[in-house]
């Protein structure tokens, strides 16, 4: 597949990673800055064009008149919007995604048809960070939830401790645990490295442990990984930027939140935007400050600043000040596997989270959601089975029958608004949802060609 | 360093190469000859050595890092030039030195046609064969080839692809995946070597010296089947068709790509380098061939203009065929001829020489200090077509430039050292180290009878020339093996 990529950013770039390391892509990047593509090219097997991204002589020189996805995530909404209008003016190229910051463009649903500006699909970093945020504080304890199907169900990480009921148990025991509702577990990360459950693997301390289940029964099953969190209350949010006013905004009404800001005049302004929550105005970093605000009774403590170093420290002396768990938006990767061993409980990386979004609109076959999980090793897939028995290698199979990729795993399937977890001899019917597990990225493209219907379908 | 990265590299490479030795064994097969031991002794023992390098580390999966482009592609080039001689050595109707074998492959390798060899004529049809497809092979470039075969080379192909192609810029890649650049290229080159073996067939030459001289002039090498050269034939016709594709290979084979992809010539015409590039061909063929009439060298002056064209188009280029011995023409001509092969063709083109685009941005550069003097605070940037050239590609131009002056120096005064005249020894380096073949004086048919001393100055003058200096030369700073 041809793909265009706007912007080499942090995004950017770690899109042009992410798609330039499957074979079949090939990956253009268009930025201003030459000295940043020239070492982006060091690095990745692209190419790159220095120019305006929504120049149409810039875009023809990057090859748009046969790409077949062109990806805009420049720094500003305007360029990312002009650009997929031009890509389809002029080139009539088939998928258009943009990165749309504001959440003023991104509420005017209508602005954004074929006839107005032609963008097929709208990402807004800020919005994905903060819904992500939003889960960890609703499921204390997971390191991860991702939904799938409208939420109907959702994928949870969590590190097994010694207080799960499961831990030192064989799987196969989940049943007789919980004998009313059912979940499945997807996979288990042992010391970094995955192990194929299956009713005889035994949970350990420490493990990280991937499962799926109907939202409902989410703290049952978190209960038989580790010790129950009590809910989350007291939310500490430091740094008023665009994720963390959303954030706030979105707690307000059922946690107690406060939110640090350093800059008077934003604090003010961000006031005025909200109710409940209890705008601070001061240094995250400031030991007096989160004294006085009993820092130690919080549950959780958010660092969301531009800066990434101030977001790891100042989690940091939260922690050591008493607050219970604390999270830390980090950009960059090796920063997060640098702090996510030590102090900080959960490092929030908004790449990895904006990239699961983006994949899922590259890949073939119908597939409706990627989550890109430890750091892109891994992927949960949302694809849907089309077509008849007869075309479909998929539909019309028992699970166990299907032919899948090694380290690839079917664990639920979504019919309608049922939530069906998966066993060997679950029949998967026509347009249900599949989720799948994919635990070797490289398997990717077999993966997707089992999802495409035969030709004889065309 | 990433040893056990370079090392899996060059062995794959070493492999790869060794098959190149059995088409010679066909061509022995097909003329019935009894010339083939001497292939099938040099596949298996470049088969073995690239095992030896291969096995012990086949399961490294690291990619390569900038410098470790340099070390392979360098240190391919050195092995390539010994490996590439075994056929020489084994062949019983050569005999020749090792010096002398390893002088005959890397001029075949790098392009640059000079030759010990004489009685070409009567030489083994394999031999001759395989004297070409070392050119062919070297022309297009033997690394860029392998990044097109080899797919498990990866990012790593990038830094390997830029440590062979010749030119200042070497970041552009005509498609997103390096892979499919090299292949790209490849394919413009094969395009090219089927045209010219067919028109040299329709020009009356037979299929294997048509396939042959294909070779030799689509990589711009200037080897030939017949001692002679393109003179042999003594046709107009043949003269005409290598005219045309020696030119046609000194164009930057990325615009033959866009010309063939688009189905459009807006690419030659618009580009600064080709017109440039064909200005100084066409300037120099009219100087040659003027004068050449006015000194009435030849009786008839239909001659004079065919000789003139050939010639000044063939070392113009860096290809080095002779139809006549332009050693022997009046005036400046001789001299004029092998300054013109200093400039040499486009950049990523087949070519030797400093390269047209760099010698624009040098002139252009003395044209700019000029203007400065006039309008002493004009802001004036270098410009190619309507797009600014980048100060750091202007520096990187100046670098080069001066680099080949004091290596040129040096070589020349070490050849001098060696017992060679002034005009040898002058023109034995510009032959060799623009990849051109003939020189004058004491060279101008071949290097048989220089000093073992001069042709091994000969050779790192060749390789120096092919990998433009830089690659070689980086290897030799302190700072490259520091970590």
């Amino acid at each position: 597949m041809k793909i265009l990529i706007l912007g080499a950013g942090q995004v950017g770039a770690s899109a042009a990673y992410h798609l330039s390391r499957e074979e079949t892509n090939e990956v253009t990047v268009v930025d201003k800055r030459a000295d940043v593509l020239r070492e982006l090219q060091d690095r990745l097997d692209i190419r790159t064009v220095v120019g305006h991204a929504a120049y149409p002589e810039v875009l023809e020189r990057a090859g748009a008149n046969d790409v077949d996805i062109i990806v805009a995530l420049t720094d500003t909404d305007e360029t990312n919007m002009i650009a997929c209008q031009v890509a389809y003016t002029m080139f009539h190229t088939p998928t258009k995604i943009a990165r749309i910051r504001s959440a003023e463009y991104m509420n005017s649903k209508q602005l954004f048809s074929q006839d107005a500006i032609p963008i097929d699909v709208r990402i807004s970093p800020e919005q994905l960070v903060c819904e992500y945020i939003e889960q960890l504080i609703l499921y204390p304890g997971a390191s991860q939830v991702l939904d799938f199907a409208d939420g109907r169900i959702r994928l949870v990480g969590a590190r097994a401790d010694r207080d799960g009921l499961l831990v030192g148990q064989r799987i196969a025991t989940l049943k007789e645990h919980i004998p009313n509702s059912e979940a499945r577990i997807a996979a288990i990360y042992r010391n970094g490295k995955p192990v194929v459950p299956d009713g005889d693997t035994v949970i350990q301390e420490n493990d990280e442990v991937f499962f799926i289940s109907d939202r409902k029964d989410i703290r049952v099953f978190m209960s038989e990984m580790r010790r129950l969190e009590d809910p989350v209350r007291r939310v500490v949010i430091a740094g008023g930027g665009n994720i963390g006013v959303r954030l706030a905004l979105a707690l307000e009404h059922t946690n107690q939140v406060k939110i640090i800001e350093r800059d008077p005049e934003r604090a003010r302004n961000i006031s005025e935007q909200l109710n409940k929550a209890i705008v601070l105005v001061g240094d995250a970093a400031d030991e007096e400050l989160l004294l006085e605000e009993n820092i130690d009774s919080v549950d959780v403590f958010c660092a969301l600043t531009n800066s990434e170093e101030a977001n790891i420290l100042s989690s940091m002396l939260a922690k050591q000040l008493g607050a219970h768990k604390v999270m830390a938006l980090i950009n960059r990767v090796s920063y997060v596997d640098l702090v996510e061993a030590s102090s900080i409980d959960i490092a929030i990386s908004p790449q990895q989270i904006t990239i699961g979004s983006l994949l899922a609109h590259v890949r073939r076959g119908d597939v409706v959601k990627v989550h890109s999980l430890r750091r892109g090793a891994a992927e949960a897939i949302e694809a849907i089975a089309h077509g008849s028995p007869e075309e479909s290698r998929v539909v019309g199979r028992a699970i166990g029958d299907i032919d899948l990729p090694k380290g690839a795993s079917i664990v639920a399937l979504v019919r309608g608004n049922q939530v069906i977890i998966a066993h060997h001899d679950t029949v998967v019917e026509r347009d249900d949802h599949v989720i799948l597990f994919l635990t070797d990225r490289r398997k990717i493209e077999s993966l997707e060609k089992l999802f495409q219907v035969g030709v004889s379908f065309v | 360093m990433n040893w056990t990265a370079v090392q899996r590299i060059l062995g794959l490479l070493l492999m790869m190469f060794s098959l190149t030795m059995l088409p010679p064994v066909i061509i022995s097969l097909v003329f019935d000859e009894q010339s083939w031991l001497p292939f099938v002794k040099g596949f298996g023992l470049t088969l073995v050595a690239g095992l030896l390098f291969w096995l012990p580390v086949n399961r490294s999966r690291k990619d390569l890092r900038l410098r470790d482009g340099f070390l392979v592609v360098a240190s391919f080039w050195t092995v390539l030039g010994i490996f590439g001689a075994a056929p020489f050595l084994f062949a019983p109707d050569l005999s020749m030195s090792v010096t002398d074998a390893i002088f005959e492959s890397m001029s075949g390798l790098t392009t640059t046609g000079a030759t010990v060899l004489t009685g070409l004529d009567e030489l083994p049809k394999s031999i001759l064969y395989y004297r070409q497809q070392l050119q062919w092979l070297g022309g297009m470039g033997i690394i860029v080839l392998a990044v097109a075969v080899l797919p498990m080379l990866g990012v790593g192909g990038m830094q390997l692809y830029r440590a062979e192609t010749p030119g200042p810029v070497k970041d552009t890649k005509l498609t997103p995946r390096i892979t499919e650049t090299a292949k790209a290229l490849w394919y413009v080159y094969l395009a090219f070597t089927i045209a010219c073996t067919v028109s040299y067939m329709a020009a009356g030459m037979g299929w294997f010296d048509a396939l042959c001289h294909a070779f030799s002039t689509v990589a711009i090498g200037g080897f030939s089947t017949h001692d002679l050269s393109i003179g042999y034939f003594n046709s107009t016709a043949i003269n005409l068709v290598a005219i045309v594709f020696m030119f046609a290979a000194g164009i930057n084979f990325s615009l033959h790509f866009f010309a063939w992809r688009y189905i459009s010539i807006k690419h030659y015409t618009q580009d600064p380098e080709f017109r440039a590039y064909t200005f100084i061909l066409f300037a120099t063929v009219v100087i040659v061939v003027t004068t050449l009439l006015q000194t009435q060298s030849y009786d008839a002056p239909g001659q004079a203009i065919i000789h003139g064209m050939f010639q000044a188009v063939s070392i113009a280029t860096t290809t080095g065929y002779v139809t006549d011995s332009f050693v022997a023409w009046p005036g400046a001509l001789p001299t004029l001829l092998i300054f013109a092969s200093f400039i040499g063709g486009s950049a990523g083109s087949t070519a030797g020489g400093i390269k047209v685009i760099r010698c624009v941005l040098i002139y252009k550069q003395g044209v700019r200090e000029i203007a400065r003097l006039i309008h002493p605070s004009a802001e004036i940037p270098i410009k190619l077509g309507n797009k600014t050239v980048p100060p750091r590609v202007v520096d990187a131009v100046w670098g080069f430039f001066s680099i080949y002056v004091v290596v040129f120096s040096i070589m020349m005064l070490a050849m001098m050292a060696t017992g060679l005249d002034q005009v040898t020894a002058f023109s034995a380096v510009a032959a060799t180290l623009n990849n051109l073949g003939p020189g004058l004086g004491d060279v101008s048919s071949g290097f048989m009878t220089v000093s073992d001393a001069a042709k091994w100055i000969a050779v790192v003058g060749m390789l120096l020339g092919r990998l433009e200096i830089f690659t070689l030369l980086v290897l030799i700073t302190p700072t490259f093996w520091r970590h």
